[in-house]
């Protein structure tokens, strides 16, 4: 029986999951057509929406890769989102804390989310190459106690925001949404009073991370495929012990890769606060950065431009979503129940498999009796 | 001597404020137990929590009837682990995968309904009556046992739970088999048993445990359901079934202890804000020394994890 390739599988999933979409709506009493037209048509309706849904996909795009990056490594990467909030705490006490000129602050901040972001992953590769703990449950953990050292940062005195549960922001050096500070001094508003398209994207909080988001696909893309590193890293993800044998040092390889990981997850907090929140909070409960990556990594099949492609999709369901609140009364969950439904596909090749093999022997046997 | 008696009524207060958290915990993390034991693991339990906690506030509110709410909360669970059961025991998928996927679907199902039958609210309204609460008035209001002792009657169904399940893995020869679908699933096949039945039973065994666990919270604990209202307790249930290596009395005893963080966090929180969140983060800091070997050494089922498949072995 020929397998299946790749491409079919995710095309197949993400077709499964938009006709559960589509049942769950119409036995809600909805019409999933209305459904589906409003939400691509909120995307392409004002240049604003095109920005919105790259703004919402430049986290997905870097925890995405975080996890991708680590699947193909051979690791289960459950912790991009702790690393993520790791990665937004640290960018953003570099950003409030330490001034410097725009020149050095944007690029440091970055790291300093980056740096942030790969410790806590290089935490999970540690508890794994030195003590065998298998790193989605340590990551899981990590996860919530990320959460939990946030919130006692963030509410320490002198750091958080007087009468709020939020942080101080971050300086203006830091930001990198475009004409961030200036876009709301006289002259900028003037000049966006004379540019109305531009003007439209300069009223969402465009920013510069979806070119770093990109690069760091390409990074991803020749570490993996080009480098010596990347080939034996991906070694270890496809036998540990040939690997072993051949004699690429296993463990330090697995926290290597743990921290890069880290790294790509830190770095989508970090441009998060630097291009869109310029500040961390208090939080109640997880956000899913890091949960959506997984989706975005599996959906894009561990590839780095899939990845990419999985991020776009999943900001234009999270950009559109909202809006078919207030036009057709349908609750926005219905993305998460669509998302939750291509993962459950994605998950069952089994049954792809099963229907394609019953599709060829059934055609096969027409063949053959037209004969 | 009247120091003694306060000191004595925040004790009481601090030992009922445990039970009264733990219960939430003790039900999922028996779920746990129990679907670890025949090997598949479900990280799911976080979305069945939540699934079941909108089910049980939901009919706990249409019918009134807080008992109705319960069982409701449970086939919610048991519903969405029929899923996970599917994918991961008939069709072999990631265990891990599934139970991301059921973790959006959980959540995302219930705030669908919610918005659908609350008027677009993603909070139930409150029900109007909630779990009883059992020795009400058995003893003078705020003495040393009432405030141990008048629990919510969920609290003693979780506690019973953790004897019945005790039993059943161990005492009975469902038990027996259960466990040996996780500890070799080729040896049971051998034998004749059948390992997906097994695994099935096992793995929504523990989203009715999970779904149970939601209503604790939604209708014993508090009156409704909220966004906001599980966020991680299935993933501390996870930890304390770790805690807990692996079996329903060492769950027991690792969710009273994280009950009791919870506890002081409260009972402490409002005047120390820091060691508050210190205290919340402790139970995943205690889950990861315990398996790194700090706090005596754990070991999960041995083919935890691991999909069976029938054909691949014949």
């Amino acid at each position: 029986m020929r397998k299946l390739p790749p491409l079919a599988l995710t095309g197949l999933s993400l077709l499964a999951g938009l006709i559960v979409g589509a049942l769950a709506l119409l036995a809600a009493g909805y019409n999933p057509f209305a459904a589906y037209a409003t939400l691509i048509a909120g995307v392409f309706h004002a240049p604003r929406d095109w920005s919105f849904v790259l703004i919402r996909s430049t986290p997905l795009v870097l925890t995405g890769l975080s996890v991708a990056f680590a699947f193909r490594t051979g690791l289960f990467n459950i912790g991009a989102e702790g690393q993520y909030i790791m990665g937004a705490l640290g960018a953003t006490l570099f950003g409030v804390f330490v001034p410097l000129p725009a020149v050095l602050h944007i690029p440091l901040t970055m790291l300093a989310g980056i740096l942030c972001g790969a410790a806590w992953g290089a935490v999970a590769g540690i508890l794994k190459s030195r003590w065998g703990i298998n790193e989605v449950i340590s990551t899981i953990m990590l996860n919530w106690i990320a959460l939990y050292i946030n919130n006692s940062v963030v509410s320490v005195e002198g750091f958080r925001r007087p009468h709020s549960e939020a942080s101080l922001q971050i300086l203006d050096s830091a930001r990198i949404d475009w004409l961030g500070a200036w876009k709301t001094t006289p002259e900028g508003l003037a000049f966006r009073e004379s540019q109305p398209l531009l003007n439209d994207i300069l009223r969402t909080p465009a920013n510069a991370g979806i070119l770093v988001a990109i690069v760091a696909v390409i990074l991803v893309a020749f570490l993996l495929e080009k480098t010596v590193l990347g080939y034996r890293l991906r070694a270890v993800g496809f036998n540990k012990d040939a690997a072993a044998f051949s004699g690429i040092a296993v463990p330090r390889y697995v926290v290597i890769s743990m921290a890069l990981a880290g790294a790509l997850a830190g770095l989508a907090g970090g441009l998060q606060v630097q291009g869109v929140s310029r500040e961390v909070a208090k939080l109640a409960a997880m956000e899913g950065n890091g949960f959506d990556g997984i989706a975005v990594a599996l959906i894009g099949f561990s590839q780095p431009w899939g990845v990419f492609g999985a991020a776009l999709f999943y900001g234009v369901l999270k950009h559109g979503g909202p809006k078919l609140q207030p036009a057709l009364g349908i609750p926005m969950e219905i993305i998460q129940i669509i998302m939750g439904s291509v993962i459950f596909f994605l998950a069952l090749p089994g049954i792809w498999q099963t229907l394609a093999n019953t599709w060829r022997s059934w055609r096969g046997n027409r063949v053959r009796s037209s004969r | 001597m009247e120091i003694v008696f306060v000191l004595l009524d925040d004790l009481a207060f601090l030992i009922g404020v445990t039970l009264l958290y733990s219960s939430p915990l003790i039900f999922t993390g028996l779920g746990g137990v129990v679907t670890e034991s025949t090997g598949v693991v479900n990280i799911g339990l976080e979305g069945m929590m939540t699934l079941g906690a909108f089910a049980a506030a939901s009919v706990a509110y249409y019918t009134a009837d807080p008992w109705l709410g319960f069982l409701a909360g449970g086939v919610a669970g048991g519903l969405l682990a029929l899923l996970h059961a599917l994918a991961t025991v008939r069709f072999g998928a990631d265990h891990i995968i599934s139970g991301i996927a059921v973790n959006f679907l959980g959540p995302g199902l219930a705030l669908f309904v919610s918005r659908l039958i609350f008027n677009g609210a993603t909070q139930t309204l409150t029900v109007p009556n909630k779990i009883p609460k059992l020795f009400d008035g058995v003893f003078p209001s705020k003495s040393f046992f009432d405030l141990i002792l008048k629990q919510d009657a969920t609290v003693y169904i979780a506690l019973v739970l953790v004897v019945v399940v005790w039993f059943v893995l161990y005492r009975t020869v469902l038990g027996l088999r259960l466990r040996s679908v996780g500890e070799h699933p080729l040896a049971a096949d051998t034998l004749g048993l059948s390992v997906e039945r097994l695994k099935t039973y096992g793995v929504v065994a523990s989203g009715v445990l999970a779904g149970w666990g939601g209503a604790a919270m939604s209708i014993a604990v508090v009156a409704r359901f909220s966004p906001g209202l599980i966020s991680g307790q299935g993933f501390i249930a996870l930890a304390a079934m770790i805690f807990g290596k692996w079996t329903p009395h060492g769950t027991l005893a690792a969710c009273l202890f994280f009950g009791l963080a919870k506890g002081l966090e409260v009972y402490l929180g409002t005047r120390f804000p820091i060691p508050g969140t210190l205290l919340a983060m402790l139970p995943y800091i205690l889950t990861i020394l315990v398996l790194v070997g700090f706090v005596g050494k754990a070991r999960p089922p041995r083919a935890v994890g691991q999909p069976f498949l029938k054909e691949r072995h014949s």
